[in-house]
């Protein structure tokens, strides 16, 4: 186990709260996500579980709590605001433009001009560089080979657009990686190519947040697992402390939650 | 017998790649080359008509009459290079030509009632262009309407100031300053005669084939009209590549509008209805899907250049004027069936 109280948690939420008229969609939600870890966060449906990610994420602003990165107080507003601190959001529908090819995807919304005139004036992308890095960062996860960087992103299958989206999220993500339902649409197949890419992101030294209701993937991958019933978190355990069914059972209300492990 | 054939199917097989269209019938065969390629249908059908009428009548394939074809499509073609931009963010643009007239009707009035000089009635105009694109850009990306809504209402409204500004009247040519008409002048290439506006249309084009190949806002344009939930989250202002495409179309038809003063030596509130539909039709046959984030402005060019050389061809093969019309509608379903069965292309 990587994650020990004595570690600063990289991203770290105190207290969130978010309501929507009568309807409490977070009640004091906490959460704490240590360097080099792979958090899984599960929970029923309203659970609070996608509320309190899109706080993370900047998608949502909290009525009240606290949120920090590397310690420091952080107030997101939008997604373009969680970005530029460094929190990458792969959302459940990838975020990708079918039409354009990989290396366009990877450097949507940031993409790169020529130096000099050519950049300045003309406004002309240095596209050699965007590809060349573009495969860089695909083959750091191992996913160069696979397929050619020029290539439309709708003729690839679900699995490669998501590695496409992972990887993007992983070139520029400097702190966090937030990762929503990435097995949701696959196969077993393309989930398992999936899991590994999601261990590469880890391995390369970047935390994850995993938010999955698929069980056997959480409890293949994570380090950690963050429960949240009604609002809050109810605990942490660990794929080892605890079993499938006793997270289940933790998560649906069947058992007491026990007390969090770190 | 069984181990021999059982070590055989153990050799690596050729990796499943291109080697299948070997395998695939000439029809699959063209639909992927087009799905790769999607300008090389419209060029086959330009190219097959230039040949088909020029056998037809001689004249077509003369140096006066393909000057007159190009000069014809010029206004046609800038305003298809706005709508191009509109539909690839799959919206569309119905005020197109009442953009371009009532720009024209400002820059002429200016020129003559007001006296301005020419070069400001000029920059005027176009600036008067640019402010009803981007009302429309307004309206779509802030008031939240669809962009077929807004372009209805701002296409009446913009007809109706047209008509109170020029009180249904045309300005000659000859009582405005000559850089109005200067769009219509020529220069001699051999014999075949080249409009300054065809020109300023052929520069237009070359500048917004780059900027939209080359260029952050191109890409951005494509991934807005692709899927603009999916463009957001990547974190593109949406909104704003919006009310820049709107804005610039404006400045375009403006632009379209100035070398329609040159086209007819004058400004006219009554011309210009037709070109609302010759645009969009110029942008389908260019191969520019409806639907957004597929197509391209060299479509756009070869698409308008159909219409012109159907529309000289059949009068010069001696067709009547209302048979034109039903020719170019039949081209245009063909190009969208066309489309469609492109699109249902397996990868």
């Amino acid at each position: 186990m990587t994650a020990t109280t004595t570690q600063t948690p990289v991203l770290q939420a105190k207290g969130l709260t978010k309501r929507y008229g009568r309807v409490t969609a977070i009640e004091s939600g906490d959460l704490e996500l240590y360097p080099g870890e792979i958090l899984a966060v599960i929970g029923d449906n309203g659970a609070g579980k996608s509320s309190l990610i899109k706080a993370l994420s900047g998608a949502l602003v909290p009525d009240s709590g606290e949120i920090y990165l590397d310690g420091q107080r952080v107030h997101f507003r939008n997604p373009m605001e969680a970005r530029d601190a460094g929190i990458e959001t792969v959302y459940q529908t990838l975020a990708v433009s079918p039409g354009l090819d990989i290396a366009d995807n990877l450097f949507l919304g940031r993409e790169e001009r020529k130096p000099g005139v050519l950049g300045s004036v003309f406004r002309m992308l240095d596209r050699g560089h965007m590809r060349s890095e573009a495969k860089r960062h695909m083959s750091e996860l191992g996913i160069g080979t696979l397929q050619n960087i020029g290539q439309a992103v709708e003729s690839l299958s679900g699995g490669q657009r998501q590695a496409v989206a992972v990887a993007r999220s992983a070139a520029f993500g400097s702190k966090v990686v937030i990762l929503d339902e990435p097995t949701a649409a696959l196969g077993v197949k393309e989930g398992n190519r999936v899991l590994q890419l999601i261990r590469d992101v880890r391995d390369k030294g970047l935390p994850v947040i995993l938010i999955s209701h698929n069980m056997p993937h959480v409890f293949e991958v994570a380090d950690r697992i963050h429960i949240q019933r009604l609002g809050r978190r109810a605990t942490v355990i660990t794929p080892k402390s605890h079993s499938m069914s006793e997270a289940v059972a933790i998560m649906t209300g069947a058992a007491e939650p026990p007390p969090p492990v770190a | 017998m069984t181990s021999e054939s059982s070590t055989a199917v153990k050799e690596p097989e050729p990796t499943p790649d291109f080697d299948v269209d070997k395998h695939e019938s000439i029809g699959l065969r063209i639909q992927h080359v087009l799905h790769g390629n999607p300008v090389l249908g419209p060029l086959a059908v330009l190219v097959v008509a230039i040949i088909a009428f020029s056998i037809v009548n001689t004249r077509f394939f003369s140096a006066p009459n393909l000057s007159l074809v190009l000069a014809q499509v010029t206004v046609i073609a800038v305003l298809g290079l706005g709508q191009t931009l509109i539909i690839l963010t799959a919206g569309i643009d119905l005020s197109v030509g009442a953009v371009a007239v009532f720009s024209s009707i400002l820059m002429a009035n200016f020129a003559t009632k007001l006296g301005v000089p020419g070069i400001l009635a000029l920059v005027l105009g176009l600036i008067c262009g640019t402010a009803m694109g981007a009302l429309n850009g307004f309206l779509v990306t802030r008031v939240k309407l669809p962009p077929f809504i807004v372009t209805l209402g701002t296409l009446t409204i913009f007809f109706s100031l047209n008509s109170v500004v020029s009180k249904s009247e045309t300005v000659r040519g000859s009582d405005m300053p000559s850089l109005m008409t200067w769009t219509g002048t020529t220069i001699p290439i051999g014999g075949f005669r080249l409009t300054y506006g065809s020109l300023i249309m052929l520069l237009l084009f070359a500048y917004f084939f780059y900027a939209l190949r080359s260029t952050a806002w191109g890409k951005h344009v494509y991934a807005t009209g692709d899927d603009v939930e999916s463009a957001r989250l990547a974190g593109i202002r949406t909104s704003r590549v919006l009310f820049s495409v709107y804005t610039v179309a404006g400045l375009l038809y403006a632009v379209g509008g100035w070398i329609l003063i040159g086209r007819l030596a004058s400004a006219s509130p009554n011309v210009g209805t037709d070109y609302n539909l010759d645009s969009i039709t110029a942008v389908v046959l260019g191969g520019t899907s409806l639907f957004g984030g597929r197509g391209s402005v060299i479509g756009t060019l070869i698409g308008a250049l159909i219409v012109g050389v159907f529309r000289n061809g059949l009068q010069l093969g001696g067709v009547e004027v209302v048979w034109q019309g039903f020719a170019i509608g039949l081209l245009v379903l063909v190009a969208v069936s066309l489309d469609q069965w492109i699109r249902k292309v397996k990868t």
